[in-house]
C-alpha cells in the first residue's frame, strides 16, 4: 500500500518556495500569504495523520516506498510511527508559528520566506523518513538555509551575526561528519552480513551487528547526534547561534532542529545499535548531568533575554539525553515527550522575545520591567511558556520531566537525583527573569510598545495551546509514543546497561 | 575494420581544422558565429559519442580501446566542452584580442582528451596527452596584453614539459621491464623490483603534476589565477578527468596490487592533497585562486576512489569526475560572470551580488556546496560512493580525514556565499549574464540537483563503465 499524504506534508513547503521564487520581490504581501497557506497545509495534514494513525495496528503507517538508488539499497521510503508523529506534528507546529512570527520582516521577503520554507521541509523529512540515506539527505539540507538566515536576517549583540552563523554551521558540519563515517560504515557492514546492499532502517535493525562495532559506530553517532542535541560539551554553538539568528530560526532550531538529535539517537542509535547504545549509555547520563546542572549555572548570570533561553534549552536538553541513556520505556517515552514539550516551549520563548525585540531593540533582561502593564498578551505568552520551563504541573513539560525521573531513576539512582535539583536551578532563573521583565512598577519609556496583535497572535495561541492541551490531557500524546517505544523497546530486549567499567 | 569506431575522434579533428581555417578566413564580425558553430558541432559529436557509448572494440591490435569506460569519459569531455564553450563567449569578448584559434584549440584540447581516456598504450596516451597539454600552454596566455596570463602560459610550458618528461621517463622504465608498452599486456610481464618500482612511482608523479596533488600541486594555483577563466574552468574539470581516465586505465589493469601495493601510496597522496588543498583554500582572498585550491582537494577525493580499489570506488571516480564537471563548471561560470562584468575575481567583486542577480548567486552557492558534498545536491552523492569504497577496503582514517576536511571547505565556499548575500556595493545594477552564460548556468545548477536527488541513471551509466575491469 502506497499513501502520498506524508509526501504530500513534507513537499508542501518546497512547492510554496518554489512559488515564492517565482514571484516578483516586491509583492510582500503574496510571499506572505503563500508561505502561510503551504505550512498550514502541512500543519493540517499532520494533525491529521496524528489522529488518523490506527493505534490498535501501530507499527510503521502511511507507508511509502519508490526504489531510488539500486545500487546503494536507497529507497525513497517514508512512513510514521508513535515516535515519529509527534515530532511531525512539533516541525509543523511551529513552521506555522514562524512564519507568523516573522510576519513583519520587510526586507529580502522573497530571499526570506522562501528559505524558511525550505528549512522547514527539511526538517521534517529527517522525521518522515525511514531509509538512513534519505534520512542523511534531509539531516544536511537544513544547515545552509540557516546560515544564510542567520547572516543576512540574524542581529549582532554579544557576537556578530556572521560568527553566530559561522560556528553554528562549523559545529553541526563537523558532528555531522562523524555521524557521515558512522552511517557508511553501517552501511559496509549490513552489505558484508547481508550480501545486498540496503539503507532500510528497520531491516538493519533486524541485523545483529558485532559489539566491538556497534559500540564504535554508536559512539559515532553519540557525537554527531549528540553536538545537534547540544549534549555537553559540544554545545557552545547553541547559545550563540540563537542570539545570533532571527526569531523564526531560533524557533525552529530551538524547537525542532535539536530534537532530531535526539530522535536519531533513538531512532537509529537505539535501534540499530543496542549493544553500542547500552555500552555507552552511562557516558550519555553524565555528560547529560552535565548539561542539566552546569548550563542552568550559566542561565543565572545571563543578562540576555535569548541566551538565558539558549542555555536553559541546553540544559533541558539534559534531561532528553538521561531518558534516552537510561534505555526503558518509561525514560524513552519520557525523552520523546520532553522533545515535543521543550519544542514548544522553546518555540513559544523565542517569538515572545524576537516580538519584544523587534518593538524595544533591546533584550537585556535589566531595561525591562513592568510590562504586563503595556504588553498583557505578551505577558501571558511569556508566562505560558516560562513556567513550562520550569515544569509547573499542568504544562506538557511537567509530563516529560516527571516521567523521565521516574523511568531513569531505576537505572541511574545518584544522577537522577542530582539531575533533579536542574528544576530548581531552571525555577530560580525562570521566575527571576520573568519578575525582573514583566513585572514590577510601570516603567514609562515603555509605554509606546504594542501588545500582541492580529497575525502576531498566531503564536502564541498554537503554541499555548499545545501546551496547554499535552499538560492537561497527557494521554493524548503519551498513548501514542507508547505505542512506538513500546515496539523499539521489545527489540532492545533485556540489555545490561554498561559494560565499559 | 569498422572506422565509425573512431567518428568521435575523427569529427572533432574536423571541427578542430575547420575552426582553425573560419578563424582565418571570416571577417571579424562573422568570427561572432564560431560559438555557435563549435557549440553546434560539439552537441553532435556529443550525439555520436552517445550512440557509441556501449560499443566495445580494440582496435590496431589493442593500442587503442573503445569501450564504455572511454564513452563515458568522452561524454564527459563534450559535455565539459560545450559549457565552457558557451560561457566564454562575452568574456572572450571583453578581455581577449582576437578569437581567431580560440576555440579550434579547445577542440584539439578536448580530442587530446579523448585520445588519452581510449589510449591502450602508453605512447598513443602520451600523444593525446601532449595534443592536450599543448593546447593549453598556448590557451592559457591567450590573454596576450595580461602579463598574469603570459607568466601563467610560461611556468605552465616549463611545469608541464618537465612532468611530461617525467612521465616518460617512467613509461621508459616500465616498458625495460615488460617489454611493451601495450596496457593490457604489461601485466603478464609484471615482475616487482626497484626499477619497475621506480618507473611505477615516475608515471604516478607524471599523472599527479596533471591533476595536481599534493606534493605536486604547486604549479595550479598561479596558472590558475592566470589563465582566462574559462580556460581555468576546462583545465580544472577536462584535463583531470582525462588524467584520471589514464591513471585508472593503466594502473588497474597494468600494476597487478598483489605485486606492489599502490592503493595504499595513493590513500596517503589522497589525505595530503584533501588537507592541504582544504587548509590552504581556507586562506584565499581571490576566487579564482580558492576554486583552484578547492579543485586540488578534489582531485585528493576522487584519487580516494582509485586508492579504494573496489567497485564503489572506482563507480565514485566516475561518479564524482561527472558531478564535477557540473558542479565546479558551474562556480566557475558564475565566477566569469562577475569577472565580465567588475574586471575582478578578487572576494570583494563579489559582493552583493545576489542583489544584483540572484540567479547567478544562488547557482554559485549551490554548485560550490554541491563541491562541499553537502545534501542533496550532487557532491554528496559522489562522496558517499568514494568513502564507501574506502571503508570497505579498511581505509577508515581516509574516510575520517575527507569527510571532516569536507566539512571545513564549507567554511571558505561560504566565505564567497557571505560576501554574495550580505556583502555591500556601490554598484547595486543588475547583472544580465547574457544567454550563452545563462544557459550554462542553468544547466550547471539542474546537473548538480539532479544528479543529487536522483543518481540512479549516471550510476547506471557508471555501472556500465567499469565492467571492463569486473
Amino acid at each position: 500500500m502506497s499513501s502520498w499524504i506524508l509526501a504530500i506534508t513534507l513537499f508542501a513547503p518546497v512547492l510554496g518556495a518554489i512559488l515564492i521564487m517565482l514571484l516578483p520581490p516586491d509583492r510582500e504581501k503574496t510571499i506572505k500569504s503563500i508561505a502561510a497557506v503551504f505550512t498550514f497545509i502541512s500543519m493540517a495534514l499532520s494533525i491529521w495523520v496524528w489522529f488518523a494513525y490506527d493505534r490498535i495496528q501501530g507499527g510503521l503507517q502511511f507507508v511509502q516506498q519508490i526504489p531510488w538508488v539500486a545500487d546503494l539499497g536507497v529507497t525513497f521510503a517514508l512512513g510514521v510511527d508513535g515516535i515519529s508523529i509527534p515530532m511531525l506534528l512539533l516541525t509543523n507546529l511551529i513552521g506555522f508559528s514562524a512564519v507568523y512570527a516573522s510576519w513583519r520582516i520587510n526586507d529580502r521577503v522573497k530571499e526570506f520566506f522562501s528559505l524558511l520554507l525550505i528549512l522547514i521541509t527539511g526538517v521534517m523529512g529527517t522525521f518522515l523518513a525511514t531509509d538512513l540515506f534519505i534520512f542523511f539527505l534531509f539531516y544536511e539540507v537544513v544547515v545552509i538555509p540557516i546560515y544564510l538566515l542567520v547572516i543576512m536576517f540574524g542581529s549582532s549583540k554579544r557576537v556578530t551575526k556572521e560568527y553566530a552563523g559561522m560556528k553554528l554551521t562549523i559545529y553541526l558540519l563537523i558532528g555531522s561528519a562523524f555521524l557521515l563515517v558512522g552511517l557508511i560504515a553501517l552501511f559496509v557492514q549490513s552489505y558484508y552480513i547481508l550480501g545486498y546492499p540496503t539503507m532500510d532502517i528497520f531491516e538493519l535493525a533486524t541485523i545483529d551487528f558485532p559489539l566491538g562495532f556497534q559500540i564504535f559506530v554508536f559512539a559515532l553517532m553519540a557525537f554527531g547526534f549528540g553536538t545537534l542535541l547540544s549534549m555537553f560539551p559540544f554545545h557552545a554553538w547553541s547559545p550563540d547561534g540563537y542570539a545570533g539568528a532571527p526569531t523564526a530560526v531560533s524557533m525552529i532550531h530551538a524547537g525542532v532542529l535539536k530534537k532530531i538529535g535526539g530522535y536519531g539517537l533513538i531512532r537509529i542509535g537505539l535501534m540499530i545499535l543496542p549493544g553500542g547504545a547500552a555500552y555507552v549509555a552511562p557516558v550519555i547520563a553524565v555528560l547529560a548531568l552535565g548539561n542539566v546542572v552546569y548550563a542552568a549555572f550559566i542561565c543565572l548570570s545571563q543578562k540576555d533575554l535569548k541566551y538565558i533561553v539558549g542555555y536553559s534549552s541546553v540544559s533541558h536538553m539534559g534531561y532528553v539525553l538521561i531518558g534516552i541513556a537510561a534505555l526503558n520505556l518509561i525514560s524513552i517515552n519520557g525523552a520523546i515527550i520532553m522533545m515535543f514539550a521543550h519544542g514548544v516551549m522553546a518555540a513559544l520563548f523565542f517569538a515572545m522575545i524576537g516580538n519584544l525585540y523587534e518593538k524595544s531593540h533591546t533584550r537585556n533582561v535589566d531595561d525591562f520591567g513592568g510590562l504586563a502593564h503595556q504588553m498583557p498578551r505578551l505577558a501571558a505568552g511569556f508566562m505560558i511558556a516560562g513556567l513550562a520551563s520550569l515544569g509547573l504541573p499542568g504544562m506538557v513539560n511537567f509530563i516529560g520531566e516527571f516521567t523521565i525521573f521516574i523511568g531513569a531513576f531505576g537505572v541511574y539512582k545518584v544522577l537522577t537525583i542530582l539531575a533533579v535539583s536542574g528544576v530548581i536551578f531552571t525555577a530560580l532563573y525562570i521566575l527571576r527573569t520573568l519578575a525582573a521583565v514583566l513585572f514590577g512598577p510601570r516603567k514609562p519609556e515603555w509605554d509606546h510598545l504594542e501588545d500582541l496583535k492580529g497575525p502576531e497572535m498566531v503564536p502564541l495561541v498554537v503554541l499555548g495551546a499545545a501546551i496547554l492541551i499535552g499538560g492537561i490531557a497527557p494521554f493524548t500524546l503519551m498513548d501514542l509514543i507508547n505505542l512506538g517505544v513500546g515496539d523499539l523497546v521489545a527489540q532492545l530486549g533485556s540489555l545490561q546497561i554498561g559494560g565499559m567499567f | 575494420m569498422p572506422w565509425s569506431l573512431l567518428s568521435v575522434e575523427i569529427a572533432l579533428a574536423l571541427l578542430g581544422l575547420v575552426l582553425l581555417v573560419l578563424g582565418l578566413v571570416l571577417p571579424e564580425k562573422g568570427r561572432l558565429l564560431m560559438q555557435p558553430l563549435t557549440v553546434i558541432g560539439l552537441l553532435a559529436i556529443l550525439i555520436l559519442g552517445g550512440t557509441l557509448y556501449a560499443a566495445q572494440y580494440d582496435l590496431f591490435s589493442g593500442n587503442y580501446q573503445v569501450d564504455p569506460f572511454a564513452g563515458f569519459f568522452k561524454l564527459l569531455f563534450l559535455v565539459a566542452g560545450i559549457l565552457v564553450i558557451l560561457s566564454a563567449g562575452r568574456y572572450l569578448g571583453r578581455f581577449a584580442e582576437r578569437v581567431n584559434e580560440f576555440y579550434s584549440l579547445m577542440v584539439f584540447a578536448l580530442l587530446g582528451m579523448v585520445v588519452m581516456a581510449s589510449a591502450g598504450e602508453m605512447i598513443t596516451l602520451y600523444i593525446g596527452l601532449e595534443l592536450m597539454t599543448i593546447s593549453f600552454y598556448i590557451l592559457t596566455a591567450y590573454l596576450l596584453n595580461d602579463k598574469l596570463s603570459a607568466e601563467a602560459g610560461l611556468k605552465y610550458l616549463i611545469l608541464g614539459a618537465l612532468s611530461s618528461a617525467i612521465l616518460l621517463f617512467g613509461i621508459s622504465l616500465v616498458y625495460a621491464v615488460t617489454g611493451t608498452t601495450v596496457i593490457a599486456e604489461m601485466a603478464a610481464g609484471f615482475t616487482i623490483e626497484p626499477v619497475m618500482i621506480a618507473g611505477i612511482i615516475l608515471i604516478l608523479a607524471g599523472f599527479a603534476f596533471k591533476v595536481s596533488l599534493v606534493p605536486f600541486h604547486m604549479w595550479a594555483p598561479d596558472i590558475y589565477q592566470g589563465a582566462p577563466i574559462p580556460v581555468t574552468a576546462f583545465l580544472s574539470v577536462g584535463s583531470k578527468a582525462a588524467a584520471f581516465a589514464a591513471l585508472v586505465r593503466v594502473f588497474i589493469i597494468a600494476f597487478p596490487v598483489r605485486a606492489f601495493d599502490w592503493p595504499l601510496l595513493l590513500a596517503v597522496l589522497a589525505a595530503v592533497t584533501i588537507i592541504a588543498g582544504n587548509l590552504i583554500a581556507l586562506a584565499q582572498t581571490n576566487v579564482k585562486r580558492l576554486l583552484a585550491y578547492s579543485s586540488i582537494a578534489q582531485a585528493g577525493y576522487i584519487i580516494v576512489g582509485l586508492a579504494a580499489y573496489n567497485i564503489y570506488g572506482i563507480k565514485g571516480v566516475l561518479f564524482y569526475s561527472m558531478l564535477y564537471v557540473f558542479s565546479n563548471l558551474g562556480a566557475f561560470a558564475a565566477a566569469t560572470v562577475v569577472e565580465v562584468e567588475t574586471g575582478s575575481t578578487d572576494i570583494e567583486a563579489f559582493n552583493g551580488l545576489a542583489r544584483r542577480s540572484p540567479m547567478v548567486a544562488a547557482i554559485m552557492t549551490i554548485c560550490m556546496l554541491s563541491l562541499a558534498g553537502i545534501p542533496p545536491l550532487a557532491g554528496f552523492v559522489g562522496k558517499f560512493y568514494l568513502f564507501s569504497g574506502a571503508i570497505q577496503s579498511g581505509l577508515l582514517w581516509l574516510a575520517f580525514i575527507g569527510l571532516i576536511m569536507s566539512m571545513v571547505s564549507v567554511y571558505y565556499y561560504l566565505q564567497v556565499a557571505r560576501a554574495m548575500y550580505i556583502g555591500t556595493n556601490d554598484d547595486t545594477s543588475a547583472i544580465k549574464p547574457g544567454k550563452a552564460v545563462g544557459a550554462a548556468l542553468w544547466i550547471c545548477l539542474a546537473g548538480t540537483i539532479f544528479l543529487g536527488l536522483y543518481p540512479g541513471p549516471l550510476s547506471d551509466l557508471a555501472q556500465v563503465a567499469i565492467q571492463i575491469f569486473l
